[in-house]
């Protein structure tokens, strides 16, 4: 059974039709490269799969591990082990990564019955995965995301999966503003958390980052569908020849 | 109305308020006779536009009958700060009470005593401070607490010395003092280059006795001396208080303050700092949390007389249901106060629909050379915050309390004793989770 089955996807936000019957499957183990130029509607379905109240799911049906994923919370899909990598991630002034990362955990752990976490227990186990991002303690102090740079934040979203450990992981644009070493650190911190029970899509509209994560498929999203699958060498093409021939400058408009 | 505060004042007089020093009676007289000239604000007094005391002024409030009640330890035990040894004076329904309160071995150098003992033992030990307030006695309530002043604590700190830790006045009414009025008067005299912290709690052991608390405090901060404050307000949410600090600074010195007004059907309190010299600092952070039908209303002012001063003002409030909070900040500079560093910042978190701020920041200067700031916002929980715990994990619920405590501790993380901010921290949390 695939663990991610998107049917005829259509989502509108505003009023406006953004994604127009989108399908897709993803299977344990694989890793989906979903490309496509600006506009195309790539954070849309990202959003939409995590439940964000601004996106309104006209027609189709997304099942995840075997549950119809359009029909839970946002926190509960997190907790059935859905996550996304924020394009933009949030500030939260006034909530330490601390705080933030073990209530977020420990959320999780109670929706599998598990007992929760003390904060002590909880140091040990994220300086391990802080090793992962190349930090140092220190960033717990500090309140989610609140001044940081655009690499600090998107390390960020790599190190809160890190310690989540979802089943389906998906980072919309995580590459994007990096300089080489932190495209380096996100990508480390990807490959190292490849399990062959997990899955993960990433979506991005440069080929760079797959040169360190490979995909196993590649997908071109335009106008709200997908116009085109292959394998990682179809990213090569699209480095080479642009998007323009497969979508016919559908996103300009 | 008057006339049975007038009554209330000559049968004060006659017992108990009526002995002490002549200045005192002087004193007292004087606030009775000011009270009666102006009686209760109301509305059409642009101090209290959007505060209306009807429910203060409807009913005649009467002293508290004594003895008052016994309370346990126990009961005023949860209601500590901190260490078991850390200095506390307990007043019940307005009277010192010496069984409940702990004044530890003290530095050589600290007096920690309550007023009606200071007054009895050295009658004119205090003349000089209280006998001049003032324009402190010029407002109704100020004058009122002149008229019935009586106990309050009195914290007296020698130059150079260095509190080892926080004291506590802790200001309790009992389960009996619906009705009742009391009238604290605390003075806190800090030497030059003394350091010192202190706490200022108003207090109910019950959250339906309507009652009257009209508090005065005085601070004199020394030159180079270094002042935190804090006033946690928890009264019942039934009850009326009535707060007026006023803070002098001398040369150097550093005073900060950090007043939580969670209790009080109405609350208000006039924070008023001012400095004799240059070169002070001024922090004031604040925060309210309001429901129901409650109304919070802070009026902070800070007089900046002389130059290279710094001011730094941060208040936040929490309203839900049909409350309103008052938040107005004056900020005067005079022309010789040049190089003045003022800041202003007042936000507002809105959880209903019906819940309201009156906000206004009131600035006013006169010299050139200064760097003045106000900022002022009244909104709501951020949604894409809140969706972002929730993609964690966190259920909206805990999400929206999570968000709000947090909005809370920015204010709350400013002060600086671990033990007294982690309680504070608490205590916001608890109410928030009392669905605030
Ligand atoms: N919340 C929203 N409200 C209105 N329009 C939106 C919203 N989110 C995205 N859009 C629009 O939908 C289109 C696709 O956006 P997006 O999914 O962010 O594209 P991509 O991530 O591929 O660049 C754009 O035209 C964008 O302006
Ligand atoms: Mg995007």
């Amino acid at each position: 059974m695939a663990l991610l089955e998107i049917s005829d996807l259509c989502a509108s936000a505003s009023g406006k039709e953004i994604l127009r019957g989108v399908d897709l499957t993803v299977n344990s183990a694989e890793i989906h490269a979903i490309m496509g130029p600006n506009g195309s509607g790539k954070s849309t379905l990202a959003q939409v799969l995590v439940g964000h109240p601004a996106y309104v799911v006209t027609r189709g049906s997304v099942v995840y591990d075997g549950q119809d994923l359009l029909d839970m919370e946002p926190e509960v899909r997190a907790q059935a082990g859905v996550f996304l990598a924020f394009q933009y991630p949030v500030e939260i002034p006034g909530v330490t990564n601390a705080y933030f990362l073990r209530a977020a955990y420990n959320e999780i752990r109670k929706s599998k019955g598990l007992e929760e976490v003390d904060p002590m227990d909880f140091l040990d186990l994220l300086e391990e995965k802080l090793k992962l991002v190349e930090w140092g303690p220190e960033i717990m102090q500090r309140a989610v995301n609140a001044g940081f740079s655009g690499g600090e934040k998107k390390r960020n979203e790599i190190l809160q999966m890190a310690v989540l450990e979802p089943r389906l992981a998906i980072l919309d644009e995580t590459d994007s503003g990096l300089d080489i070493d932190a495209l380096r650190i996100v990508a480390d911190g990807v490959n190292a958390l490849k399990r062959p029970e997990n899955a993960t899509i990433i979506v991005t509209h440069y080929q760079r980052l797959l040169n360190y994560i490979v995909p196993d498929f590649v997908h071109v999203l335009s106008a709200g569908r997908i116009v085109r699958s292959g394998g990682k060498e179809l990213a090569l093409e699209l480095e080479a020849k642009g998007y323009e021939w497969l979508t016919g400058g559908a996103e300009a408009a | 109305m008057i006339d049975e505060y007038r009554r209330t004042f000559a049968a004060f007089a006659a017992n108990g308020g009526g002995r002490g020093p002549e200045w005192l009676a002087t004193l007292r007289r004087n606030g009775m006779d000011r009270f009666a000239a102006i009686g209760f604000p109301t509305t059409h007094d642009e101090e209290w536009r959007f505060t209306p005391v009807s429910s203060i002024a409807r009913v005649p409030f009467t002293l508290a009958p004594q003895p008052t009640m016994e309370l346990s330890a126990a009961e005023v035990e949860p209601f500590r700060f901190g260490h078991d040894e850390w200095p506390t004076l307990v007043f019940v329904n307005g009277r010192y009470s010496a069984r409940l309160s702990y004044r530890s071995v003290l530095p050589p150098g600290v007096q920690l005593r309550p007023l009606s003992e200071v007054l009895e033992s050295e009658p004119t030990s205090l003349e000089g401070t209280l006998g001049h307030s003032g324009s402190l006695d010029g407002t109704s309530f100020t004058a009122l607490n002149a008229a019935f002043l009586q106990d309050g604590a009195v914290l007296s700190v020698a130059s150079g010395v260095e509190l080892p830790s926080p004291m506590h006045f802790v200001f309790v009414a009992t389960r009996d003092a619906q009705g009742v009025m009391v009238h604290p008067r605390n003075v806190v005299q800090v030497g030059d280059g003394a350091r010192v912290n202190f706490i200022e709690s108003y207090l109910s052991l019950d959250n339906e006795s309507s009652y009257l608390t009209n508090a005065v405090t005085e601070v004199r901060v020394g030159s180079g001396a270094w002042v935190e404050h804090v006033r946690v307000q928890r009264e019942s949410e039934a009850a009326s208080h009535i707060g007026w600090t006023e803070v002098h600074q001398a040369r150097d010195s550093h005073y900060r303050s950090f007043t939580l007004a969670l209790g009080g059907r109405l609350s208000r309190l006039n924070l008023h700092a001012r400095s004799n010299a240059s070169n002070t600092e001024t922090l004031l952070y604040g925060l309210y949390l309001t429901r129901n039908e409650q109304l919070a209303d802070t009026h902070t002012a800070i007089f900046h007389d002389h130059p290279n001063c710094r001011s730094w003002e941060v208040y936040k409030g929490i309203l839900t249901d049909r409350s309103r909070a008052v938040f107005n900040g004056k900020v005067f500079v005079k022309p010789e106060a040049q190089k003045t560093d003022a800041k202003q910042t007042n936000r507002n978190l809105l959880l209903s629909e019906g819940a309201k701020v009156n906000t206004k920041p009131q600035l006013e200067i006169f010299a050139d050379d200064v760097k003045c700031t106000h900022g002022a916002t009244v909104g709501r929980l951020d949604e894409t915050a809140h969706f972002y715990l929730q993609s964690r994990g966190i259920p909206r619920v805990a999400a929206r309390k999570l968000l709000t405590y947090a909005f809370a501790a920015e204010v709350v993380n400013e002060v600086t004793v671990a033990p007294v901010r982690e309680a504070l921290g608490r205590l916001v949390w608890a109410r928030l989770a009392e669905g605030t």
